[in-house]
């Protein structure tokens, strides 16, 4: 094979050399400029990491890490920077966010692979694939329009919450945790299942005991890559969140994100202000980052499993 | 008292309908909600006209004009170099440590939060490169969000092309470049496709990284150098500063709609050419 293959350009390199040359030569080419293509995406990683550090550690030299991230005074106008009721509100709100997303996220997937016949998945996936495509700033209007209201007249509290955050948040992450999680559902071999049954298992004993076993380190991965999703997302809480300054005391009490903080005061920030959102930046990009790595960790062991399987 | 296999079963598989139900009903009521209270207002005078007083009343045609600037743009920038990448990483290198920090670029550019690429994209191409807000910072920037999406998908279609196709091509002498471009690359389109299909929605709906990049000017962008309000922007702007609920409705009756089609057409796309989607 390989030497027919080798052949051709031979006998045409005897006839025009020059042609057949120059040939080889683009061939060249086009490697080299496919690979300089190809760095574009982890350049432009390159280029965001050092430009908001850039921008943001500065001001953290300046107050100091400890202090930017453990003082709850945040007034920008007279120098105090500190991030702890931001941190606090971004971590309560994508726990909620967390165990909403995981219960119904999961659950979908599971259906979708084992329960579910044909013609529903056939409506079902591309229903959830919808529903990661509905724009943030529609589901923040569906939080504020319903569930605000809803949660002020029956639960108390101002209604713009931890609460209707983690809601709303969670039926954002529903669709990443689902279609990861089915991937990872669908990747367990047919044997184990068919192996459960044979001894005499139930079809719900051999999801929970065998499927979710195997597949363990792939949900965990979905789970962790929905939960980048929550801290990340702007917009939708923005609008439910309440965006006080002050750390929250009860899921009913409004918060302020990191995102929300940036977006908030882009607009009108100069100077230190200015600096001192790149710097939430930083430290949001951080925990996007360890996020991330972990998920990449997780999925990566899975692969190799599988491998070893073979 | 221990409960019997069957009926822990049969409690299990009906809450996880239960839960696959709720689901589908909050996107059904979300469209329903936006669609039943814009559809109303919404007419051919919404679409053609400008807004006035803020958008008090007239139109939208500037902010659909501004997305479609901004989306097409960055998925022309976005395109052809995130296919460029897919087809080195399946059709011109090894598996090495060169394809892996390849990959782990495009994995991380996709959990970055669009926030993050709103305060990059400021800083980087509305000040350092001087572009101002403007349409073209919007659009790289987004460019830059949706690259991860083109890659994957792109790479995803380009390896489902069977080995045969490219054994024959060589086997018919052509070199590489003519095997990728002519026999890969065409069949792999539809799969292609997919992905600048739905990379298309999610800069429709970007609305944070667009908010910092593009700004918020709500006149009709006379070039690609001036600022555009996009219409994600102008529905988030009219519904929170409460300057006009009946526009932000039909505002949002129209990204409903478009984000609709757009996935409709990505999903007839997979199965149509791709098989099971």
């Amino acid at each position: 094979m390989s030497t027919m293959r080798a052949q051709i350009p031979v006998q045409s390199a005897a006839r025009r050399p020059l042609l057949a040359r120059r040939r080889l030569d683009s061939e060249r080419v086009i490697s080299w400029v496919l690979f300089l293509m190809a760095l574009s995406a982890l350049s432009g990683l390159a280029v965001i990491t050092a430009f908001i550090f850039k921008e943001g550690i500065p001001i953290i030299a300046k107050v100091g890490l400890r202090r930017f991230i453990f003082s709850s005074h945040w007034y920008p106008l007279e120098g105090e920077f500190g991030i702890l009721p931001m941190i606090v509100g971004s971590l309560m709100v994508t726990a909620g966010a967390m165990v909403i997303g995981m219960v119904f996220g999961l659950g979908c997937a599971i259906l979708l692979t084992q329960y579910c016949p044909p013609r529903m998945v056939s409506i079902i996936k591309p229903a959830i694939e919808l529903l990661a495509g509905i724009p943030s700033v529609v589901y923040g209007f569906i939080g504020v329009a319903i569930l605000v209201p809803f949660i002020r007249d029956y639960l108390g509290g101002p209604g713009l919450s931890v609460l209707a955050s983690s809601i709303v948040l969670g039926v954002m992450m529903l669709p990443t945790i689902t279609s990861i999680s089915v991937d990872a559902l669908r990747a367990v071999p047919k044997s184990y299942i068919e192996g459960s049954i044979a001894l005499g298992a139930t079809e719900w004993q051999t999801t929970h005991m065998v499927v979710l076993k195997a597949a363990r380190s792939g949900i965990v991965a979905a789970v962790i890559l929905g939960m980048g999703r929550a801290v990340g997302e702007t917009m939708a809480v923005i609008m439910v969140a309440g965006n006080t300054l002050e750390l929250p005391h009860s899921i009913l009490d409004p918060v302020r994100t990191l995102t929300s903080n940036i977006a908030l005061e882009m607009g009108y920030a100069a100077g230190d202000h200015r600096k001192a959102l790149f710097a939430t930046g930083v430290v949001l990009f951080v925990i996007i980052m360890v996020l991330n790595t972990i998920a990449l960790r997780v999925s990566r062991r899975r692969s190799k499993v599988k491998v070893l399987a073979k | 008292m221990r409960i019997a296999p069957s009926i822990t079963q049969r409690i299990a598989v009906s809450i996880m309908w239960t839960l696959a139900a709720v689901a589908m009903g909050v996107l059904a009521f979300i469209i329903t909600y936006i669609l039943w209270h814009g559809l109303p207002h919404l007419s051919w005078a919404f679409l053609t006209e400008s807004p006035k007083s803020m958008g008090r009343e007239g139109g939208v045609f500037p902010m659909i004009v501004g997305t479609l600037w901004v989306t097409m743009l960055a998925v022309v920038i976005a395109a052809p170099v995130g296919v460029a990448t897919a087809i080195y990483l399946t059709e011109y290198t090894h598996e090495g440590k060169m394809t892996a920090a390849i990959r782990f670029g495009a994995d991380c550019l996709a959990g970055i939060p669009s926030i993050i690429f709103g305060l990059f994209g400021f800083v980087f191409f509305v000040i350092t490169l001087g572009m101002g807000l403007s349409v073209i910072s919007g659009a790289l920037t987004v460019a830059l969000m949706v690259l991860p999406t083109i890659i994957r998908t792109s790479e995803e279609a380009i390896r489902a092309v069977p080995r045969a196709y490219r054994d024959v091509a060589y086997g018919l002498g052509s070199t590489r470049w003519q095997m990728v471009t002519r026999v890969v690359v065409r069949s792999a389109l539809p799969g292609i496709a997919t992905g600048v299909v739905l990379s298309v929605g999610r800069s429709i709906s970007e609305t944070a990284a667009v908010m910092l990049t593009a700004g918020s000017a709500l006149g009709l962008p006379q070039s690609i150098f001036q600022s555009s309000r996009t219409l994600s922007l102008h529905f988030y702007i009219l519904s929170r500063e409460g300057i006009s609920m009946t526009n932000a409705y039909a505002t949002a009756s129209v990204l409903i709609i478009a984000i609709m089609a757009i996935n409709l057409s990505a999903y007839w796309l997979m199965r149509r050419f791709v098989g099971k989607a």
